[in-house]
């Protein structure tokens, strides 16, 4: 059942009253009975048209008696599954206190981007899976909602006007170069810059912020949000250059070679669309969730008045796959008009990778699920159109090696769909570009770029991480990775400055002849 | 940057330009393609084929259509107006050695493209036959500067305005026939030309290149939007092309997903021709 965003205010601050003065003498196990706070939406039949924020984020009250749900346990292993290691009682104890900077503070010391982690993370496989309110609970939904604890914090301190640029140390004269601007790009950027480094990022689109830009839909994580990040790193003095392809308008290895860049680190994400490489898939009707996500996100073909890049408009679409994206290309046809949107999943509902609460909100917003379905060939009319889809019915067999149970297709049980569109998110392969234009990058056999355990590269002075290493990944793995391969850079670079000092010095004590 | 520095209207609807884009103008191999947009907000991003470039000056050339919206308003642009976003050079260059004998087929605005190809064939030493193509005599570009490299030019018109009355696989067919078959023919321009022409060379089994022009979004290899067939496996014209083996492509597929939005691309342009006329005073 869901409640208006003032009802959940309203009750959040009666039980603010009850809890304030007696929070900090409660027992573990009075903790676990206050009531965890839902997330306030916009209304189902509202937001299927329009592209505001579905999320609008907890009240002050609501964060804090969630955050008083907290045990604040010795173990923290809340902390160990997240892939920045934020101090998550710390923080969430900051909250319930109402001392919300300090609760940034904490935050901001292993995390650049929480305001965006907060939405996009998939906190119920890290931080809140081991939650001991969840597991106390037996309700793994009944964990303390700290990504949207998270979330909080970093719209509060945007709100507020809180933000304060990070300390930069004095210019070192060495020059980092980030190709591509997407999670791990804008991570790596502000840690090399943070270090007093020259840091350009190289971006093939005309806009920044890759993936959160062009996949992730306003609707979940709004644009204003990734402008801000985008804004600081301006502030901080990066420098960025749009549309430029690297590999292609200069050569990743003439970046070190001939404008003398000390460090690349390659962040180019995802590549190339996975297609079920089925019957039909060419037809006109049939999109890669990444084209259909980017016409409608970057090239705004939402704004169907506005914008010159248009979308195809459908009546029945069908979505493939069971991760985010596959939720986003989803509700993200239903907003362009479409009546009806299928998910079809060859597993269950168990299995699939997305997020609960996007598998929510799509059920919410009239989406229908077709689970253990799964397409066998697209059919098209004369003219090379979708006129439907034939789908085979599955069932879970044995584990297999992802220890998943293994769908099973159930011999003759072909059946007919009927679809217009087709949109595949079942992932993508490497981007292609790097490696063709740059032979001496060593690559997996997906075309994945080898990385060794700091995030260097085959080559002398690259690294990489985020998708290009990782396949297709998340947001905060991206992150963690941007993360790893900025400190090993900022390393060798520091290492590299002491050696040169050392030089210098030498070179002053031979000449004074001491 | 992308600064346009000349512009030239070679026939009713087709446009020459000079852009200053130094990056691309010295990266640049003949084959390759340019994205670009007239507005960096609502705008969509096109994919042109460069033409030619001068590392002097810095400079790439593009020759367009006028057939939407984004090429109407790049044709009304004018010296001293800027591209708010320019990317390139993509695509595989065209792989340009000593074949021996090559034809270079150019139909419309596809013998823009084929100028530096045919350049290039000629300076590795190969004989190159140009035929080009066009509906009549006033669409015919490029004339002079492919009677510069060619060692054999052959110009057809649909409707017999000039050069010979006839399709250009007509010629095609007779180079096929003649006693010194091409060891290659690479062929330039409206997909159903292409289509033909690859139709042509291959009972004379001669290899056939095609530069496909699909639709695309991203042109670096994330969207998928350029799929096209070849010999039934999946390539990305971005990133696998823009040239393929005409016989291994099926361009009836090409052509229907070419037309996908077709009805919406010729109502946003007819707005904008509209709009713009208005605010001008101009009549069109």
């Amino acid at each position: 059942m869901m409640h208006s965003s003032e009802e959940l205010s309203a009750k959040a601050k009666e039980l603010l009253v009850e809890y304030l003065d007696k929070y900090d003498t409660l027992k573990p196990k009075d903790r676990t009975k206050i009531p965890s706070q839902e997330m306030p939406t916009q209304d189902p039949f509202i937001r299927r048209n329009n592209l505001e924020e579905v999320s609008l984020g907890f009240t002050e009250e609501q964060a804090r008696v969630e955050a008083m749900r907290c045990l604040q346990c010795v173990k923290k292993n809340c902390v160990q599954d997240c892939p920045v290691n934020i101090d998550i009682p710390g923080f969430v104890n900051h909250i319930a206190h109402g001392n919300f900077e300090e609760a940034a503070q904490i935050i901001k010391q292993t995390t650049l981007l929480p305001a965006i982690c907060g939405r996009v993370c998939p906190q119920e496989s890290q931080c809140q899976l081991h939650c001991a309110v969840g597991k106390a609970l037996k309700d793994i939904d009944k964990s303390v909602a700290i990504g949207r604890l998270e979330r909080f914090i970093a719209d509060w301190e945007r709100k507020n006007n809180k933000r304060v640029l990070p300390a930069i140390k004095p210019p070192t004269g060495k020059k980092v170069a980030v190709v591509g601007s997407g999670p791990a790009g804008l991570v790596v950027a502000a840690d090399c810059k943070r270090e007093g480094h020259h840091v350009t990022i190289f971006e093939a689109f005309h806009k920044l912020g890759g993936v959160l830009r062009y996949g992730i839909p306003e609707f979940r994580l709004p644009n204003e949000i990734i402008d801000q990040e985008i804004e600081t790193l301006n502030q901080m003095g990066v420098e960025i250059i749009t549309n430029f392809v690297v590999g292609r308008t200069k050569k990743l290895i003439d970046l070190i070679e001939k404008d003398k860049y000390d460090a690349v680190f390659v962040g180019t994400g995802a590549g190339l669309p996975i297609f079920m490489g089925i019957d039909g898939e060419n037809l006109v009707g049939v999109f890669s969730a990444n084209e259909y996500l980017t016409r409608a996100n970057l090239m705004r073909a939402f704004e169907k008045e506005k914008a010159d890049t248009p979308i195809f408009s459908s009546k029945k679409v069908a979505v493939l796959g069971g991760g985010n994206v596959a939720m986003d290309s989803a509700r993200m046809a239903k907003r362009m008009g479409a009546e009806d949107v299928y998910v079809i999943y060859r597993r269950t509902e168990n299995e699939m990778p997305a997020r609960k609460e996007e598998v929510l909100h799509a059920k919410e917003e009239g989406i229908e699920f077709h689970f253990l379905e799964n397409a066998k060939r697209i059919l098209g009319d004369e003219h090379g159109c979708v006129t439907g889809m034939e789908c085979l019915r599955y069932e879970l067999g044995e584990p297999d090696q992802s220890g998943r149970r293994k769908p099973i297709e159930i011999k003759g049980s072909e059946f007919i769909v009927d679809v217009d569109t087709v949109i595949v998110a079942i992932g993508n392969g490497s981007n292609p570009l790097i490696s063709q234009t740059t032979p001496q990058l060593e690559v997996n056999k997906r075309g994945n770029l080898l990385v060794d355990a700091t995030q260097k590269t085959s080559l002398d002075r690259v690294f990489a991480g985020g998708d290009i290493v990782l396949g297709a990944a998340t947001v905060i793995l991206a992150m963690g990775e941007g993360r790893k391969a900025a400190a090993s850079i900022n390393n060798m670079l520091a290492a590299e400055i002491e050696i040169e000092n050392a030089d210098k010095k030498e070179l002053y004590l031979n000449v004074l002849d001491i | 940057m992308n600064i346009i520095i000349y512009k030239e209207q070679l026939s009713k609807d087709v446009f020459l330009m000079r852009i200053y884009a130094p990056l691309i103008a010295e990266e640049r191999l003949p084959g390759q393609f340019i994205i670009l947009q007239t507005d960096d907000d609502y705008g969509e991003r096109i994919p042109l084929t460069i033409a030619d470039a001068n590392t002097e000056e810095g400079s790439i050339t593009i020759i367009f259509q006028v057939v939407g919206k984004t090429t109407t308003a790049l044709s009304l642009l004018n010296p001293g107006d800027y591209l708010p976003a320019l990317v390139g050079p993509l695509g595989k260059p065209t792989h340009i050695h000593n074949y021996g004998k090559v034809v270079c087929v150019g139909g419309g605005i596809g013998v823009a493209p084929m100028h530096p190809i045919a350049q290039g064939l000629k300076k590795a030493g190969n004989h190159v036959s140009i035929i080009i193509g066009a509906r009549t005599k006033e669409l015919i570009i490029l004339e002079k500067e492919m009677r510069a490299i060619a060692d054999e030019l052959i110009i057809c018109t649909d409707d017999g305005s000039y050069g010979r009355k006839a399709l250009v696989t007509e010629p095609l067919k007779e180079l096929c026939e003649s006693f010194e078959k091409p060891d290659m023919v690479i062929a330039i321009g409206p997909p159903v030309m292409m289509k033909f022409c690859s139709l042509t060379t291959k009972p004379y089994n001669v290899f056939t290149q095609v530069s496909l022009n699909t639709i695309m979004v991203d042109g670096t290899g994330m969207c998928g939007g350029c799929r096209v067939n070849v010999n039934n496996e999946v390539k990305f014209v971005c990133v696998d092309g823009p040239e393929f083996d005409g016989h291994l492509v099926d361009f009836d597929n090409m052509i229907a997903r070419l037309n996908s939005y077709k009805s919406i691309e010729k109502q946003k342009q007819k707005c904008f021709v509209e709009n713009a006329f208005k605010e001008k005073e101009v009549v069109l």
